[in-house]
């Protein structure tokens, strides 16, 4: 939590947490972990449905932000197909998203954010384009994360700059203490939240036990090695097939990596229409597909697993960091490791890639 | 390597404009005219509907476009008419896959989208004085034919001016009833060839880089501009390399698979260049400098 200063600092009695989420949710939706089946999800707030912390979302909060599948805008064909003069098009863009706060998200869902922010404000790939969807929504939405506590084998979140209280891309963290919640903003927009009658002023002793409570976290996680040379190992590595078909011999092709990583931004652009009207989507798409840079010639410049997994792993710790003030783009949340039907670790095959390059 | 080689870094930047404007918004535009070239290419001149849009339609040869068939999708094409004939800008396409294949349906009057012009464009401005090669193959000859037209139409700034123009066959060839004009005119070097013998065919035949060998252009104060199917770019550089052209003196434009066209989508990255943004053109260089992933 060091790296960012905070603006404003709250407590909130557990008893009173019902009632300032129903009055965040005035003219907002307000996403929480919610036992969703036997998942946890991020899902809107239901009042008389308390948020669930004791187990983590099976999925990020990327959705909020960037939705699975979204119309972009809409089309439909006007004028008479008989008179070519009169003939034109109707294009609206989709109406703009409402407000809305996330409110215990974990901190490593946040920093997904972060990797997604450069991108698509366009100051990344050279200034060339704002996503005007993706920033509207990021805009509309504060995000509150919670301090995570018990940090989980597959958790790496240190490894890539973050930690367990990191507030890195939200606007306020929170902290489970004795009988309530500390809520420190960092933004503006997180100390707006925080104006609230059923808040109460927090203590120094308050911000010291949540400290200390940060540190024991950090501490209950492994030391993390350097991935300092880590850019420049994977592209000294990338001819080597014989270290990406190693490394790859496990994945299936399946993409659940990609559906669940925080980070993971790639989308597919297709129609739908019925008729003369129909709406531009915007879907996520996996680069673990064959079919995700398959040219209609038949071409694939990524023909086997080898080559797109080197891609995803490749651009989270070469190609991104490398346009990107070295930042990673991956938030080490460990969903990829945790939810891989073939145990494939992308801890390991950066380490594995240092490890090969430091041989040659 | 000729000394006017060192001049040649890196393709210039695009020029588009970060802004507010969204960036996935097509701009209607009205099918004025459509050419059938060869039994699959198509070519297809477009006006924007909005007269002040079009009037106000700034580009750079060698930037390309993203075609929308509503209802069916997009694929990026050059923009094959020059900056310098902007009465409507032309698009020629390859029937491939679903989008092309739409695209092929389309007559007089009917209405597509466009957003371009994206991508970066060939370093025309520090090819000023020096001898101009094309060497095109196939549907290759697209975007050589925007620069090629654009020079034509400022001629004085180049030296000697050079097309190599080949096909698998005369009826492969796009632009056939242009080639006359290119042939018979004095102050280009135009050379046409097709893979086999042809009745009729008068011109050269013969695979692009051998006909090349033969050529055997000077490398000294040239640039070579090429682009055509994988394989032939790939001897066709070779041969370029045999005639002491040096990477810094050869360009070429890429092609790769693209849905946003603005560097953001993540699909047609080469490690961490995107052939939207930091591409389509690319000097031999600077592709040397990727890692090998075409």
């Amino acid at each position: 939590m060091s790296e960012q200063k905070i603006v404003s600092r709250k407590f909130i009695s557990l008893g009173y947490l019902p009632a300032w989420l129903e009055e965040l949710a005035l003219g907002r939706t307000v996403y929480v972990p919610r036992q969703e089946g036997r998942t946890v999800l991020y899902r809107p707030f239901v009042p008389g449905d308390l948020p669930e912390f004791s187990r983590r979302p099976a999925e990020s909060a990327k959705h909020v932000l960037f939705p699975r599948s979204e119309g972009l805008f809409s089309f439909c064909r006007k004028g008479d197909p008989g008179a070519p003069d009169t003939r034109g098009l109707l294009l609206s863009e989709s109406a703009e998203p409402g407000q809305a706060v996330i409110f215990g998200a974990l901190s490593c869902d946040a920093r997904g954010f972060f990797a997604f922010d450069p991108v698509y404000d366009g100051c990344g790939t050279k200034g060339i384009a704002k996503d005007v969807y993706y920033l509207k929504r990021r805009e509309n939405t504060a995000l509150i994360v919670k301090a995570c506590k018990t940090p989980l084998s597959t958790c790496f979140c240190h490894w890539t700059g973050g930690g367990p209280a990191s507030a890195q891309g939200a606007d306020a963290l929170a902290t489970d203490l004795d009988g309530g919640i500390l809520l420190q903003a960092v933004t503006k927009k997180g100390a707006a939240l925080l104006e609230s009658a059923k808040l109460s002023p927090a203590t120094d002793d308050q911000e010291a036990s949540a400290r200390a409570a940060h540190e024991a976290a950090v501490k209950a996680m492994p030391s993390s090695p350097s991935l300092d040379g880590a850019p420049e190992a994977l592209l000294g590595l990338f001819d080597n097939k014989a270290f990406w078909h190693a490394q790859s011999a496990g994945c299936l092709s399946c993409g659940a990596c990609t559906y669940l990583c925080p980070t993971c931004y790639c989308f597919n652009l297709t129609d739908e229409s019925n008729g003369i009207a129909g709406t531009r989507l915007r879907t996520w798409d996996t680069c673990m597909s064959a079919l995700f840079t398959m040219e209609a010639s038949g071409h694939n410049p990524r023909r086997d697993k080898a080559a797109r997994l080197k891609n995803r792993v490749g651009h989270k710790f070469s190609y991104y960091p490398r346009i990107h003030d070295g930042r990673f783009s991956c938030c080490g949340c460990g969903r990829c490791i945790r939810s891989c039907p073939s145990s494939v670790d992308i801890r390991q095959i950066v380490l594995n890639a240092l490890k090969e390059n430091a041989d040659v | 390597m000729s000394d006017a080689a060192s001049s040649f870094v890196a393709p210039p930047r695009p020029r588009f404009e970060a802004g507010t404007a969204n960036p996935y918004l097509p701009m209607p535009a009205t099918v004025i005219e459509v050419i059938r070239e060869t039994h699959n290419i198509k070519t297809f001149r477009l006006v924007l509907q909005d007269e002040k849009a079009m009037r106000e339609f700034h580009f750079e040869p060698g930037q390309v476009g993203q075609l929308s068939m509503f209802g069916v999708g997009e694929a990026t094409f050059v923009i094959n008419s020059p900056p310098t004939r902007k009465e409507y800008l032309q698009f020629s396409v390859m029937k491939a896959g679903e989008a092309t294949a739409a695209l092929h349906t389309l007559a007089p009057g009917d209405v597509v989208g466009l957003r371009a012009p994206l991508g970066n464009f060939f370093p025309y401005e520090r090819m000023k004085g020096k001898d101009i090669l094309f060497i095109g193959g196939g549907i290759g000859m697209a975007p050589l034919r925007t620069l090629f037209l654009f020079m034509l139409d400022n001629r004085n700034d180049y030296g000697k001016i050079s097309l190599l123009y080949g096909a698998r066959s005369p009826q492969d060839m796009a632009y056939s009833y242009e080639l006359p004009e290119w042939t018979d005119r004095k102050d280009i070097d135009c050379v046409l060839t097709i893979d086999r013998e042809a009745e009729g065919w008068g011109y050269r035949v013969g695979l692009i880089p051998d006909v090349l060998l033969g050529m055997a252009p000077a490398p000294d104060n040239s640039v070579a501009v090429t682009c055509g199917p994988p394989i032939m770019i790939k001897f066709t550089l070779q041969a370029l390399e045999k005639l002491k052209f040096s990477s810094n003196q050869i360009f070429t434009t890429l092609e790769r698979r693209m849905k946003c066209g603005v560097g953001i989508c993540g699909r047609c990255n080469i490690g961490g260049k995107y052939v939207c943004v930091d591409g389509p053109v690319f000097s031999l260089a600077e592709l040397k400098e990727l890692p090998d992933e075409l």
